[in-house]
């Protein structure tokens, strides 16, 4: 009897325990500037756009989105914290607050944008879905794939898209469906699947990945969907939505402008009132977000431009600009005016 | 002292008082205190929740269940498509999940059974080997076990065009074991209809021997009857059918086999693991059973002049499945719930594909709560079973 007296008393403190969590949300951006850095959720090994090195430093076209980020709130790009997601996971790490931001090569969807509780506040990357099949298999385009066996990952647009495309052209394969990167990509190689298919970028990173036998593969020609990728954060906090979208729009008005990481120290002086707002010395651009006035001149500068980190991200998976090139360049990439 | 009637043993009641310091009141009041406390916390976690998803807009409900699924799954026992409801692919998940977990108890035990007493054997080398692979198996982790067999087929096996062909119409490659089934004729209808009356009737016979054998001591030939029933009665119906060969042969069609039966590399390498790992604990659990059974028994029955094989089965196994019954229903169990390792490797059973119901309607508490409750149902069916065998197995005391 003694026993359930004390399981009672230590339910009613837990219950006191948990009845002080219930309150109000606040901005993530006070939370984030309490603790000392953002939390990114990314993912867990996708060269290009976001893998740790050989030193265990995390690079990428999303690292550097949350990297932007850090710089834009704290003036310093490195304090990012990752967590590495599978597709599976990356949803309910963002809802459950384990993350502040998921930049994950995560397609931006009607339903993920209404339903799962987050917003999306970017696209930073143009993709669509495509396959990849080993040359010996001797197919030329996805329209020859009847009756073949794919590989695909658990949890994604991809898996859907696949669905969609073999019944809208009546044709029949069979999935094998895995949720681990490494272990699905290992499947195709061992010949359990005739194509792997994900996003065009995925691809190509992981042929690159494939170094001396990346010639044995071919990514076939056919897109069969449309993948815009980017950052997401949670539902209805604004004010944080807001600074990471317009993070993302300095880094690609900064390259409408040339303004490079190397180059803004130069261009501190220069006349032109557009540069002169994008580099902090006139405007409160800063203020209006809750930021440093600084937080643009930080994020180019130790960011740099949109061109510079897909550069230095994307050029080496052997991705060109494609539709991903600025506007004025004849891709689709365009920021709306930072004033 | 049996004959004194149990009421009449009890004391009287006591008048109630209403006190805590009454033992029987106190305990009442202690018991409703700690329903209601958890009720609370139920409670309060619950609508916690709601409040909290509804503020974040995400989804809740089951509506979800009636829409499209769109996405594919490989093995289904009941016809689907990418066009069929969320509900009918999760009932998908449930059924493959139920056949590798049965599939899977049956090989186990039979396996497990043979190793036990392989332990015991007077041979060195069998109990050797039997002991090697116990120690083996036990001490691997079972993840590490499935990667192993997942990787040992797909990566020794041939693509489908070099496919090995052992038998004719049987064919290993990476793409699975395909192999010829019975084609589509009314006489295997027949046949397998058949082979049920059989079992029915041994069962029956059986009973109805043992009862004629305790009353006049005649034995009746069991195992001839059974073998009879069992075997002949398919091959009649067989007969009577018109002796069909018909045979639905697998053949490489494009990029795959098509037609035949098949057993993909998933399915292939998740009941490999499942079975030779569960098969070691089964293993020790038999061999224990056995060694429990007080040698004085078995000397007993040989000085009646018992047959040693009769000497096992009436004497032995008897008791020594008492002892065996009870942990065998705790592996049965963790094969069930191990099975859900099956997404590791790509098995579509119910945990990958309530993952991934969840993941794309992006309703995680949903798809929690129907994996829990289905492995809840699972488990709790599979321990009432076995309980009540153990129950009618158990000693009636006297
Ligand atoms: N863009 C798609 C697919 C994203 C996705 O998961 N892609 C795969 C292949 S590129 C991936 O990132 N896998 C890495 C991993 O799971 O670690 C989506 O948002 O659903």
């Amino acid at each position: 009897m003694k026993h359930l007296g004390r399981i009672a008393a230590t339910a009613a403190i837990a219950l006191g325990a948990l009845a002080g969590t219930a309150q109000a949300q606040q901005s993530t951006v006070d939370a984030v500037k309490a603790k000392g850095f953002v939390q990114c959720g990314v993912n867990t090994g996708l060269a290009g756009f976001s893998a740790p090195d050989s030193q265990g430093v995390w690079k990428g076209l999303d690292v550097d989105m949350c990297r932007g980020v850090a710089a834009a709130v704290f003036g310093d790009a490195s304090k990012v914290r990752y967590t590495g997601l599978t597709a599976q996971q990356r949803f309910t790490a963002l809802q459950s607050g384990e993350v502040d931001i998921l930049a994950r090569n995560t397609t931006w969807t009607l339903q993920r944008d209404t339903s799962l509780g987050l917003d999306f506040v970017a696209v930073n990357f143009y993709d669509g879905q495509g396959f990849m099949v080993k040359n010996s298999l001797n197919v030329k385009s996805a329209k020859e794939l009847n009756g073949a066996t794919v590989c695909v990952q658990p949890g994604t647009t991809t898996e859907l898209n696949l669905a969609d495309y073999f019944r809208a052209n009546r044709m029949q394969f069979k999935p094998v469906v895995i949720e681990k990167m490494e272990e699905v990509v290992a499947a195709y190689l061992a010949g359990r699947c005739d194509a792997y298919t994900t996003d065009m970028s995925g691809l190509a990173s992981t042929r690159s990945a494939q170094g001396a036998n990346a010639s044995q593969h071919l990514i076939l020609p056919d897109v069969i969907s449309k993948e815009p990728l980017g950052p997401a954060v949670r539902h209805g906090d604004n004010k944080w939505a807001d600074i990471v979208r317009w993070t993302f729009n300095v880094m690609v008005e900064a390259e409408e402008m040339g303004l490079t990481s190397a180059n803004i120290d130069s261009k501190m002086n220069d006349p032109n009132p557009g540069i002169q707002r994008l580099v902090g010395k006139t405007g409160d651009m800063g203020k209006q977000l809750g930021l440093e006035n600084n937080w643009s001149y930080n994020i180019i500068k130790q960011v740099g431009n949109y061109g510079e980190s897909y550069e230095r991200n994307i050029k080496p998976i052997g991705l060109e600009r494609g539709v991903n090139e600025l506007w004025s360049k004849g891709g689709i990439m365009y920021a709306p005016p930072v004033r | 002292m049996a004959s004194i009637p149990r009421s009449s043993r009890r004391p009287a009641p006591p008048a109630v008082r209403l006190s805590l310091s009454d033992p029987f009141v106190r305990s009442i009041v202690y018991q409703i205190l700690v329903v209601g406390g958890v009720a609370l916390i139920i409670w309060y976690l619950v609508s916690n929740t709601m409040t909290n998803m509804e503020a974040r807009k995400i989804a809740s409900g089951f509506d979800f269940l009636n829409r499209e699924a769109g996405f594919a799954i490989s093995e289904h026992s009941i016809d689907y498509s990418p066009a069929d409801t969320y509900f009918r692919a999760l009932v998908v998940g449930v059924l493959n999940t139920l056949l590798i977990a049965v599939l899977g108890i049956v090989l186990a035990t039979i396996l497990g059974t043979v190793i036990g007493i392989g332990r015991l054997a007077k041979n060195w080398l069998i109990a050797k080997v039997c002991s090697v692979y116990v120690e083996v198996m036990r001490n691997l982790p079972l993840a590490v076990q499935l990667f192993f067999w997942y990787a040992m087929i797909i990566e020794n096996l041939p693509g489908p065009r070099q496919a090995i062909s052992p038998l004719p119409g049987v064919f290993l490659s990476s793409r699975g074991i395909m192999v010829p089934v019975p084609g589509d004729d009314p006489a295997y209808g027949w046949m397998l209809i058949a082979c049920l009356i059989g079992v029915v009737a041994t069962l029956l016979i059986s009973r109805w021997a043992r009862a004629r054998q305790a009353a006049t001591g005649q034995q009746f030939p069991m195992m001839r009857a059974a073998a009879g029933l069992i075997l002949g009665l398919p091959l009649l119906a067989w007969l009577a059918g018109g002796a069909p060969t018909t045979l639905d042969w697998p053949e490489l069609r494009g990029f795959n086999f098509q037609g035949g039966g098949s057993m993909s590399p998933e399915f292939a390498a998740l009941l490999l693991g499942l079975v030779t790992y569960t098969a070691a604990f089964i293993a020790e659990i038999v061999r224990s059973g056995i060694l429990a059974v007080s040698h004085g028994q078995t000397e007993a029955a040989s000085a009646l002049g018992l047959r040693r094989s009769l000497n096992l089965r009436l004497v032995v196994l008897p008791q020594a499945l008492r002892v065996i019954i009870p942990p065998m229903i705790s592996q049965y169990l963790n094969i069930t719930k191990n099975s859900s390792l099956a997404v590791l490797i790509g098995y579509p059973d119910i945990v990958s594909i309530a993952n991934t119901a969840l993941n794309q309607t992006g309703q995680a508490i949903e798809g929690i709560a129907i994996i829990m409750l289905v492995y809840l149902t699972v488990s709790l069916s599979i321990a009432v079973f076995g309980n009540w065998y153990n129950k009618r197995l158990a000693l009636v005391e006297r």
